[in-house]
């Protein structure tokens, strides 16, 4: 009943987005490893791994749409949530090179017995197990924005006052995280990984298998917010985005609302940082630089806020274009192109992408109807 | 004291010298007001006279700084309370300016009105997202707004939003509704059908009216009660209250 009332609620957008989602999934990996590298429809294993970040930031974009677009909690301090999901899994990965590190310590990463440090701090015991992993990269993340939401959504901290104060969240940990008596290797962080699972990391395989596995998760992320947005629950976040006291009137605890749906976003994130990590091969404190969450919100910002698969195309877009701005002579220029698009966004295409192409197709379907006689004003008052 | 206690008792909503002051000035000053069950209530007087500052106190916006606000023969103490506990007990309220959920569709906004549970997991699984076409229709019907069940609320006119938050007012279902100026902005036509609603209204559900407009408050019908910085300067009929000579001195002669 319960995936009946799924497929009732998906519209054709999102319909679409799952089914190109999975055709990326299926072929990407298999035109890797099946296909001769001669073959024009080859997708070579640096592309594959360009692409595996480009989806690792979708899942960030979503998990932003959802409490951004969704319930206007503009959060700028997303990227921490990330970042703490990607240390999660880098510290999984730390505790896998066993003997292959520079000292050959069977138990301590390297930069621990760099650093003259006896024996394994307390926080680092339980995640040489990939499940008790897979658990922390949800939990982490979850438990600091569900903390952190308490206080925050109970004092009724909202608007910009909210957005200052999260992004001070990524601030101090950022600061934490650089310290070397943290334990999470400092200013380097994590990194010089081997294997995942039992598989050398570097693999041509493992880096196919880690990209099926990014693409699942965007979809199976996708399909959950999907479907959030589409229950009540869904309802009463938009209506506390658009009047917030009128909510509370009605008899809702809006600060219940807003926390339970950024405690999830905030563990999808974590799940995208975790995927991020084995796939560029470190997790450092810049992650948590206030600029990333930033940059988050634009993805998107430009892809069509409120929309979910706008964000997933706005995070692409956006990251590939700065993939090409930062391989050639145009480098210096990123941040001011990044910048540039932002003011062109804001000021053009106040929805985003997506919002423009809804536009241009209702006003072509309001052509057609016009053009049959049927009175199209209503639509064009819009 | 006995006298007090049997007040209370009466009363569905009890109000008795309470004060409220903002930065130096007396928006509410000892005001008592008693609402019996079933009643409806018009409440006038000028600007500033604390009559929207009342509403806020008994929904939980603005808390007292002195005085008893009892609610269901004195079972609740509001000013213990916040919006969303009083709004579950039963207080529904309508803005000033209407405030409906202009994204949503105008059925949207009844269901989310909808008395039933409101905790997000009840949200997420729970019967809000099976409701029956008929239960919205019948609201909409009641306020006039059955054409109108697709439309956005943003795109609806102006009275329609007081109608349709009217119409979210009855979905809640309260035990009382306040209104605060449902027919500003509003057609003659559409006032006089505004009254007719609330007459239909208040069938079942108690209502207090606040109100500018003294020809709809006639057409309520109804026990009236004049404010007047921040406190009660008159209570009665609506011709015992517009024959007051300091009501005619502080707001209707002006």
């Amino acid at each position: 009943m319960i995936t009946k009332a799924f497929f009732s609620r998906f519209d054709r957008l999102a319909f679409w987005f799952v089914i190109v989602m999975i055709a990326i999934a299926i072929f990407v990996p298999l035109s890797n490893l099946l296909l001769p590298t001669t073959s024009v429809f080859h997708v070579p294993t640096y592309l594959v791994a360009l692409m595996g970040k480009y989806l690792c930031y979708a899942i960030l974009a979503i998990s932003l749409d959802l409490v951004w677009g969704y319930c206007g909690i503009l959060s700028l301090g997303h990227g921490a949530f990330f970042a703490l999901g990607g240390y999660a899994m880098g510290m999984y990965l730390m505790r896998q090179i066993g003997t292959r590190g520079v000292y050959s310590h069977p138990i301590l990463p390297d930069f621990m017995v760099f650093l003259n440090w006896k024996e394994l701090p307390w926080f680092w015991h339980g995640f040489d197990m990939f499940w008790f992993t897979a658990v922390m990269i949800l939990l982490v993340p979850g438990l600091l924005a569900f903390t952190f939401g308490w206080f925050a959504f109970r004092s009724r901290v909202t608007g910009v006052y909210l957005s200052i104060i999260t992004q001070a969240m990524t601030y101090a940990l950022l600061l934490a995280f650089f310290r070397n008596d943290m334990g999470f290797g400092g200013n380097n962080g994590l990194t010089d990984f081997k294997e995942i699972l039992g598989f050398n990391i570097q693999a041509q395989g493992t880096r196919a298998a880690l990209f099926f596995l990014t693409a699942l998760s965007l979809i199976i992320v996708f399909v959950i917010s999907r479907w959030m947005v589409s229950t009540a629950y869904g309802k009463v976040l938009i209506a506390v985005r658009d009047a917030e006291s009128r909510t509370r009137f009605l008899g809702y605890r809006v600060e219940h609302f807003k926390l339970l749906v950024f405690t999830v976003s905030a563990a999808m994130a974590g799940l995208a940082g975790a995927l991020y990590v084995p796939q560029v091969g470190i997790i450092n404190p810049s992650e948590f630089s206030p600029a990333n969450s930033i940059e988050a919100v634009i993805w998107v910002a430009v892809g069509g806020r409120g929309t979910l698969v706008g964000a997933a195309i706005g995070a692409v877009a956006v990251n590939f274009l700065k993939s090409v701005f930062t391989t050639g002579a145009l480098a210096p220029y990123w941040l001011f192109a990044l910048g540039g698009l932002f003011v062109v966004v804001t000021l053009l295409l106040p929805r985003g992408i997506l919002g423009a192409f809804n536009d241009l197709l209702a006003k072509i379907r309001n052509r057609k109807n016009e053009s049959s006689g049927v009175s199209g004003k209503l639509q064009a008052a819009e | 004291m006995t006298n007090k206690e049997s007040l209370v008792t009466q009363a569905l909503l009890y109000l008795d010298g309470v004060s409220v002051s903002f930065d130096g000035y007396r928006a509410i000053n000892n005001l008592s007001l008693y609402l019996a069950k079933g009643e409806m209530r018009a409440v006038i007087g000028p600007n500033g006279a604390g009559k929207t500052t009342m509403m806020d106190i008994v929904t939980g916006k603005t808390r007292p700084d002195t005085g008893d606000i009892l609610f269901d023969s004195g079972r609740h103490d509001l000013t213990q309370l916040d919006e969303t506990a009083i709004a579950e007990l039963g207080i529904g309220r309508k803005f000033q300016k209407p405030t409906v959920f202009e994204m949503h569709s105008v059925a949207d906004n009844i269901l989310l009105a909808l008395k039933g549970p409101r905790s997000p997991f009840a949200s997420l699984f729970g019967w809000r997202n099976n409701v029956e076409r008929e239960k919205i229709d019948a609201i909409l019907e009641t306020c006039g707004l059955a054409a109108l069940r697709e439309r956005p609320a943003g795109e609806i006119s102006h009275g329609q939003k007081q109608w349709l938050e009217i119409g979210m007012l009855l979905a809640q279902d309260p035990a009382i509704l306040l209104v605060d100026e449902p027919v500003a902005g509003m057609t003659d036509a559409e006032t006089v059908q505004t009254a007719d609603l609330l007459r239909e209204i208040n069938k079942t559900h108690s209502v207090v009216v606040v109100e500018h407009d003294m020809a709809f408050v006639k057409a309520l019908d109804c026990k009236v009660t004049c404010l007047h910085e921040g406190s009660v300067l008159a209570e009665g009929t609506l011709d015992q209250v517009a024959g007051d000579q300091r009501v005619i001195e502080v707001y209707l002669g002006r």
